[in-house]
């Protein structure tokens, strides 16, 4: 069986969400162990995956037996091993702080909401191990139809918001699946490493620049990368809080993740994937100054953390086009960071809201009393956000810095410093009123801690916060730096 | 436990008590139990590594390796020994003033105040003991997050506003900072603080004349060097302990004690020298000790006054390491610990007038000397070591930087220390004058023995530092020993 893993930790969950509904209707506390059970073992699976390419390299799989570039291929190599662990881990985390809140809010719908989410996670978990183009578009929808309907549960606004979304991110998927179409007429395979070798061959063509054009700007729609973001603060501010815990964290850092490996892997080297990164650096640093100018205007903290997200993923995309060792090391090590973060950050407001009533920042008067241990968690998270050691998101910072310092990339280390000092200032804000502004009226409310099965998880994922910076070296030096493509280490 | 695992040991102490102090919010006892011990053990845990850096040991720490080359190190030399002998022998005396302190005005949130305290202990040690700019960075930060619920303790508006300017000014620096350690870090990979500077020949003297403008501008902000001073007068609207021991040791220490690791451990004298830098710091150091005397003259409160004083004496340190002689560097290490008894004794004073006379001004002490005679002995200790009065901790600072300033051909200096000492007599001697000579007006006792107990100790301190400076922690041989390092260079093997 362990043969197979790479296979089975995307068919586990895609059975698992075939079989919930079922078990839902009359026993949603079975359909909800269910689906835990399945993401625990995706989670098990990835972290086995992962140790094995750490130590024998590449992971093949053909499906079917069928051998490439005819068959598809799942290929796990760090990167993708990397961040198969990171997206199951975020979905576990998610799922286990869904129950209590789905429990006390919609417990009828539990088994249609663990189907369609494990169909979301299933949707990310191939993307990132599948080694074909075509393959990765099937499960870029999967997840993306999966999340529309997820999404779209937070109520009418919600639905607005995610109709949007999904005109929006149809574009996109639909620019990713032109872009491939006119790789395969250019070289006619589908499978990525196939692709590399024959492009060698096609040479230089305007048709290459408008297929890499096309995904890059397809990816870049679904990664909500400045200015492509349009439909994601309204999406992140209206969507049930279990959901934008683990949207806002995982999908688009596996979009990011897509580009990365088109760019880096599939198209590395190449002249187009060059002036591709160098597009996404102008627009990486204009991302990190829009989403942190555009999060210090916010009044609402779920649209604050939306556009806080939008100038971090600038981070990220700004690591990828510097593309210096040290700056990818960043960009990866933000992608780790701001999802655990992120995630921690969504999942605390959304329990705000859902436990007070209270979604502005404003209203976050006295919290810590209220909430002290959420608001503990959510406090490391927004210290590591601005990026202050010793939690995870300095070091990442500091890579990103460093890289950019060496690469002569000014605008690059004018954007981060300034975004830094704009992201203390709207995080500061929240934290002053939470832990400092004391509010007589609240001496005598009640405790509106979280309930112990949504706690756990934000304090496992704010506790990673904190230690994966300062224990960072074993997961950069066997994971992160293997990630890295050849033609860069 | 064997010398290496001590300067960690000494670093996370504190931080147990971070971890421990919540779970004992409604009970005081413990609580109090608990920050002793902590101190206590910390203190004891740094003094031990004294016998081997006075033999001139350099202690190698705990190492936390990263990536490229980077690591979390700490290392103890003189240097940081004395800053970290200073920090923690005046955290536990601070510890029990805090007692008398919090209980007399009735504080709350005292559990919140007690681990922040812990959490900026650790921090200041870790910068006492960091042995490259990245752990210095780590701590560095800590530190500002660590202190930043001391300033807003009181929970007002006035409190909030001065958190508020505290945290834009002091992370900002932060960023710059940071910006000039990647920029150091890329000229110069992997580098430790050496004696004696890394980056000397590593780059155009142009680009280290603007790198080192950053660093200042970074450390600048915390050792209150003007015009970047702002937030420290503002911050006195903290408890007065806060005020004592993070305003007058740890936060503006550790801003000094940055800019001379970067001075004699970073760029090296020389360097400094090649890059005229050194002439536009002491003109900064002389600026600031002039017009922050100036300013205190006009300060009515006793401890923005006192907050005023600080930021002149900082510069003295700038000052001798701008000047980067031995008997210079010397002085200007010694005010570490000299400054640092001197100035908690006035703000221990300060406290006790506060609590016990409810007076915050510098008018309306007549005859408390007679009533609070402990209280206002340490004070005038405090204020005479402060103006240079000979047999007193601050003469021997500013002797040794009047001689280095000579030696170096300074002279203008000299008339900067004398003008500053003139300074200082006018704006404390008044103060002793109505509490010695005046009739007192009203019934005030001394302060309770958890609040005389320190200030008297550090009074005494204050004397006793003037008359044998080596006396028990033998901060004059450490300042000695780390002056000599530095202006010899590469004492310490990379």
């Amino acid at each position: 069986m362990s043969a197979h893993l790479p296979i089975l930790i995307v068919v586990v969950p895609l059975v698992a969400a075939l079989v919930v509904p079922l078990l839902g209707r009359r026993t949603p506390g079975v359909a909800h162990a269910v689906t835990l059970a399945a993401l625990i073992f995706a989670l098990v699976a990835s972290g086995l995956v992962l140790a094995r390419v750490v130590v024998d390299g590449v992971w093949r799989y053909q499906l079917g037996g069928w051998a490439p570039p005819w068959g598809i291929e799942y290929v796990v190599d760090p990167l993708s091993g990397g961040m198969m662990v990171l997206v199951s881990f975020l979905a576990l985390a998610a799922s286990t702080y869904a129950w209590s809140y789905l429990l006390a809010t919609d417990p009828g719908r539990i088994g249609l909401f663990d189907s369609l989410y494990l169909l979301l996670v299933t949707g990310l978990l191939g993307i990132v191990a599948t080694g074909d183009l075509f393959n990765l578009y099937v499960f870029l929808e999967i997840s993306a139809i999966a999340a529309y309907a997820l999404l779209a549960m937070g109520g009418d606004r919600a639905t607005v918001a995610t109709f949007r979304y999904l005109l929006i991110g149809t574009v996109g998927s639909s620019c990713y699946l032109l872009g491939t179409g006119y790789f395969y007429a250019l070289t006619g395979t589908l499978n990525m490493a196939d692709l590399t070798e024959r492009l060698s061959g096609v040479g230089e063509s305007p048709a290459m620049a408008v297929g890499i054009g096309l995904i890059v700007v397809g990816l870049a729609i679904k990664a909500a990368v400045f200015p492509f973001h349009g439909w994601q603060p309204d999406v992140y501010t209206y969507a049930p809080p279990p959901v934008t815990g683990f949207v806002a964290a995982a999908m688009t850092k596996v979009s990011a993740y897509a580009i990365f490996r088109v760019l880096y892997f599939v198209l590395g080297g190449t002249p187009v994937a060059a002036s591709a990164l160098v597009f996404l650096g102008g627009v990486g640093v204009l991302a990190i100054l829009a989403g942190s100018w555009l999060a210090l205007a916010q009044t609402d903290i779920r649209r604050m953390l939306a556009y806080s997200s939008v100038g971090q993923m600038g981070y990220i995309v700004l690591g990828f086009s510097i593309g210096s060792p040290i700056a990818l090391v960043g960009a990866l090590f933000h992608v780790l960071n701001h999802a655990v973060m992120k995630s921690c950050l969504f999942l605390v407001a959304g329990g705000v809201r859902w436990r007070t009533g209270f979604s502005s920042v404003a209203s976050f008067v006295g919290m810590g009393r209220r909430m002290p241990l959420s608001m503990l968690a959510f406090a490391v998270a927004a210290v590591s956000m601005v990026g202050l050691p010793p939690t995870v998101g300095f070091f990442s910072k500091w890579y990103l810095l460093l890289g950019a310092f060496e690469a002569r990339a000014w605008p690059g280390v004018a954007a981060l410093v300034v975004s830094s000092g704009l992201s203390a200032v709207y995080f500061f804000r929240v934290l002053e009123r939470t832990f400092v502004v004391s509010d007589d009226r609240l001496v005598a409310t009640e405790s509106r801690e979280l309930p112990a099965g949504m706690l756990g998880p934000v304090l496992v994922l704010a506790a990673a916060g904190l230690l994966l910076g300062l224990f960072q070296q074993p997961l950069i030096t066997h994971v992160i730096q293997r990630a890295l493509p050849a033609t860069v280490s | 436990m064997d010398l290496a695992s001590r300067p960690l040991a000494a670093v996370l102490v504190s931080l147990l008590a971070v971890v421990l102090l919540p779970l004992f919010d409604r009970r005081p006892t413990v609580r109090e139990t608990i920050t002793f011990t902590a101190a206590a053990l910390k203190l004891a845990l740094v003094a031990s590594m004294l016998p081997a850096v006075l033999a001139g040991q350099v202690i190698e720490g705990a190492t936390l390796p990263l990536v490229a080359g980077l690591s979390l190190h700490l290392r103890v030399d003189a240097f940081g020994l004395l800053f970290a002998l200073t920090a923690s022998s005046l955290w536990l005396l601070t510890s029990v003033y805090s007692l008398g302190y919090l209980r007399a005005t009735a504080s709350t949130h005292q559990t919140s105040y007690y681990v922040s305290f812990a959490a900026c202990l650790s921090a200041t040690v870790g910068i006492a003991f960091a042995a490259n700019l990245l752990t210095f960075f780590v701590c560095y930060e800590v530190l500002t997050l660590a202190t930043y619920p001391l300033v807003v303790h009181a929970r007002t508006p006035e409190a909030l506003g001065a958190g508020r300017r505290y945290l834009v000014y002091t992370l900002g620096a932060g960023q710059v900072l940071l910006v000039a350690i990647v920029w150091a870090q890329s000229i110069a990979p992997g580098a430790e603080f050496t004696p004696g500077g890394f980056l000397a020949g590593r780059a155009s003297t142009a680009t280290l004349g603007i790198l080192f403008a950053l660093f200042i501008a970074g450390c600048g902000v915390k050792a209150a060097i003007m015009p970047l001073h702002g937030w420290l007068p503002a911050a006195m609207v903290a408890p007065t302990p806060v005020s004592a021991l993070l305003h007058a040791v740890a936060v503006v220490k550790a801003g000094a004690f940055g800019v001379v690791r970067i001075v004699g451990y970073v760029f090296g004298v020389d360097t400094l020298r090649a890059t005229g830098a050194d002439i536009a710091l002491m003109l900064i150091a002389a600026a600031t000790i002039l017009v922050a005397s100036v300013r205190a003259l006009g300060e009515d409160n006793l401890k923005r006054r006192l907050a005023y004083s600080t930021i002149g004496q900082l510069s003295y340190i700038v000052l001798g390491a701008a000047v980067g002689s031995v008997a210079a560097l010397t002085g200007a290490m010694f005010h570490f610990a000299g400054h640092g008894f001197m100035k908690i004794a006035m703000f221990f004073s300060a406290g006790a007038l506060h609590t016990e006379a409810h007076r915050d001004g510098v008018r309306g002490l007549d005859g408390l000397g007679r009533q609070m005679p402990m209280t206002m002995t340490a004070f005038a200790l405090g204020a005479c070591g402060l103006a240079g009065v000979p047999l007193l901790a601050g003469f021997i600072a500013k002797w040794n930087l009047g001689v280095g300033a000579l030696e170096a051909g300074h002279v203008v200096l000299v008339g900067v220390l004398v003008t500053s000492g003139l300074f200082n007599v006018a704006y404390f001697f008044p103060i002793i004058y109505d509490a010695f000579f005046k009739a007192p007006s009203g019934q005030v006792r001394e302060a309770g023995w958890p609040m005389v107990f320190p200030l008297g100790v550090t009074g005494a301190a204050a004397l006793c530092l003037g008359v044998a400076p080596d006396l028990g922690f033998h901060f004059f041989t450490l300042a000695r020993l780390a002056a000599e390092s530095i202006v010899a260079g590469g004492g310490v093997p990379q």
